[in-house]
């Protein structure tokens, strides 16, 4: 008997055979009835109508594309390895700046019932705000479309962080802080060495669910800004209509956010704890 | 009585509440010296571990206060070490750590290996030479309860403060556990305040039980000698014939007179009554039979 993951390896792979061999079968042009006219030529076949590339010409384009990702050919024709590395720089930075400030603050929230009181309305108001509902002011007061693009993932990614770091913080048990108070522990140590290891698992479930947002919001902040990145590639290549790459890039959008998610779960892992 | 190792004066603890103030308990003086092993036993909401919490600096009283070594108590501190009824170890720790976490605090300058090595003692006092790199949630009640016995000991506190211990335990594990605790008294003859509901535990353990009346208004009404001599042990303690004699005293109290001497029915004089239940009038436990209806008044008279 094959074990669960097995099972479960074989049944993906069929569902992905299915799915690829659905959406090559329905998408072939009609076989060309004879020689090309010159304008069928042009239009690349005969086909009257456009259609979405079957899975064999996006691989074959993956492949090409994957096999030079980082060849640089001016500002219109990147690798897509160069593309995905400034979303990245992007997220990772906004991400930090956010995490830099989120989880002092969240601390200060969580510890202090007045900062929690004080700063909740604020909190609630600003927390529904569209990421990208920014955009227009931060680039009026950065008069940069870099910098404006990393505010907004820095604006995006700090509310699950805030109100996660503010969540757990609060909720340490009693108990625990009875230990560091009977251990005369000082209010910075009993921070660091009872507090932040028991809210840690909290905190990281914040952070993963702001890099999570983060890789969502750099997508659309790109195709808005433009000039770089994988939003701005997507973007772009539609205005080729280059179908191939605009398929090729959402599957590495997805790829790396899934990446992305791996590594805030494995670094939750490791302060995980159990009770 | 300001000349004991720890002297609780005048206590009392009192909530507001709808109709007027609540007094869990009122004009509590104890009195404990160095290295005695001192057990409260009351019913439920007599507030005793109010008290505990006041003597471990958790918690404030209403009035009176609490001298200890000749200084006053105000705030938590290491001379004053806590075992919690539900352990109170830190998940993330390791048994090793969990009781090197107190090691530290008490003695922030010794060297890592000093700390472990210190801290592995006693662990190995407990029976925990074993688990020392096993986290708390890989161990049984009984074993998270020893980790924050050998914790509390550890830092070798002036005064130990135990809060219904081995309430959570099984009857067997607690058992086990009572004589480990025997054991590292022995060893390190600390003065020690434990609450427990146990009368066997607190005859086993204890040199002097003080019994609380119900609350509200309790008040520790008896402080009750335990002259079984020591070593004592689980086996062999259910053979002196003075320990039935006291288990029914104490159970006596319990069943009937901590009710009846509380709060404002109680027309006895606040003065804690000292009493050793071995030298009383064979007539003055009859009293002490479950089932039986006691004396409303305690018979037995004052002999100290």
């Amino acid at each position: 008997m094959a074990s669960l993951n097995v099972k479960a390896v074989i049944v993906s792979l069929l569902i992905l055979l299915v799915g690829l061999g659905v959406w090559e079968a329905l998408n072939q042009p009609p076989a060309a009835s004879g020689e090309m006219t010159e304008y069928e030529r042009l239009m690349g076949g005969a086909d009257q109508e456009a259609r979405v590339p079957p899975p064999s010409q996006v691989l074959s384009h993956a492949f090409d594309e994957l096999s030079d990702p980082f060849y640089d050919a001016g500002p219109n024709d990147k690798g897509i390895g160069i593309q995905l590395a400034y979303s990245l720089y992007r997220v990772l930075t906004g991400f930090i700046a956010a995490a830099l400030v989120a989880i002092p603050l969240g601390f200060l929230i969580g510890m202090s019932p007045l900062m929690y009181r004080a700063l909740n309305p604020f909190i609630q108001v600003l927390r529904p705000i569209s990421p990208l509902a920014w955009m227009p002011l931060a680039l009026f007061v950065i008069k940069d479309s870099e910098q404006s693009a990393i505010f907004v993932i820095f604006i995006c990614s700090i509310w699950p962080m805030l109100i996660n770091t503010a969540f757990g913080v609060a909720n340490v048990r009693k108990d625990w802080i009875r230990v560091a108070q009977t251990h005369e522990l000082g209010a910075l140590k009993t921070a660091f060495l009872v507090i932040l290891p028991a809210a840690a698992p909290t905190i990281l479930t914040g952070m993963r669910i702001s890099i999570g947002i983060a890789w969502l919001v750099i997508v659309a902040a790109e195709m808005l800004v433009g000039g770089t990145g994988i939003g701005y590639y997507v973007w772009n290549e539609w205005n080729n209509l280059d179908l191939n790459s605009v398929i090729f890039s959402i599957l590495m959008i997805g790829l790396i956010g899934m990446l992305l998610d791996l590594v805030l779960g494995s670094l939750a892992k490791l302060v995980k704890y159990e009770e | 009585m300001s000349n004991r190792f720890l002297s609780i004066e005048g206590l009392s603890k009192s909530y507001p509440s709808k109709s007027g103030e609540l007094v869990v308990f009122e004009d509590v003086n104890i009195g404990i010296d160095k290295g005695e092993f001192v057990c409260i036993i009351g019913h439920s909401g007599c507030g005793k571990s109010t008290i505990l919490n006041v003597l471990a600096g958790l918690d404030t009283p209403s009035s009176g206060n609490v001298i200890m070594d000749g200084k006053e108590v105000s705030g938590p501190s290491l001379d004053r070490g806590v075992v919690f009824q539900n352990y109170s170890l830190l998940p993330w720790l390791t048994t090793l750590q969990n009781v090197a976490f107190g090691v530290k605090a008490r003695w922030p300058k010794w060297s890592k290996e000093k700390v472990n090595e210190h801290s592995s003692r006693f662990l190995e006092m407990v029976g925990l030479g074993h688990s020392l790199q096993k986290k708390p949630s890989e161990l049984s009640g009984g074993m998270r309860q020893r980790v924050s016995i050998a914790r509390a000991f550890a830092t070798s506190p002036k005064l130990l403060l135990l809060d219904e211990p081995f309430g959570a335990l099984d009857a067997l594990t607690r058992g086990i556990i009572q004589e480990e605790l025997i054991k590292i008294w022995a060893e390190t003859h600390q003065t020690v305040f434990m609450i427990t509901h146990d009368v066997d535990e607190a005859i086993l353990l204890a040199d002097r039980i003080l019994l609380m009346t119900n609350g509200p208004q309790a008040r520790v009404a008896e402080s009750v000698k335990i002259s079984i001599p020591r070593p004592r042990s689980r086996a062999e303690i259910i053979e002196t014939p003075a320990y039935y004699k006291i288990r029914n005293y104490l159970v006596n109290f319990l069943v009937a007179r901590s009710g009846s001497l509380s709060g404002s029915s109680g027309s006895a004089a606040s003065e804690t009554r000292e009493v050793d239940p071995t030298l009383l009038s064979s007539d003055a436990d009859n009293g002490g039979e479950k089932d039986s209806v006691a004396p409303a008044q305690p018979r037995a008279v004052n002999n100290y």
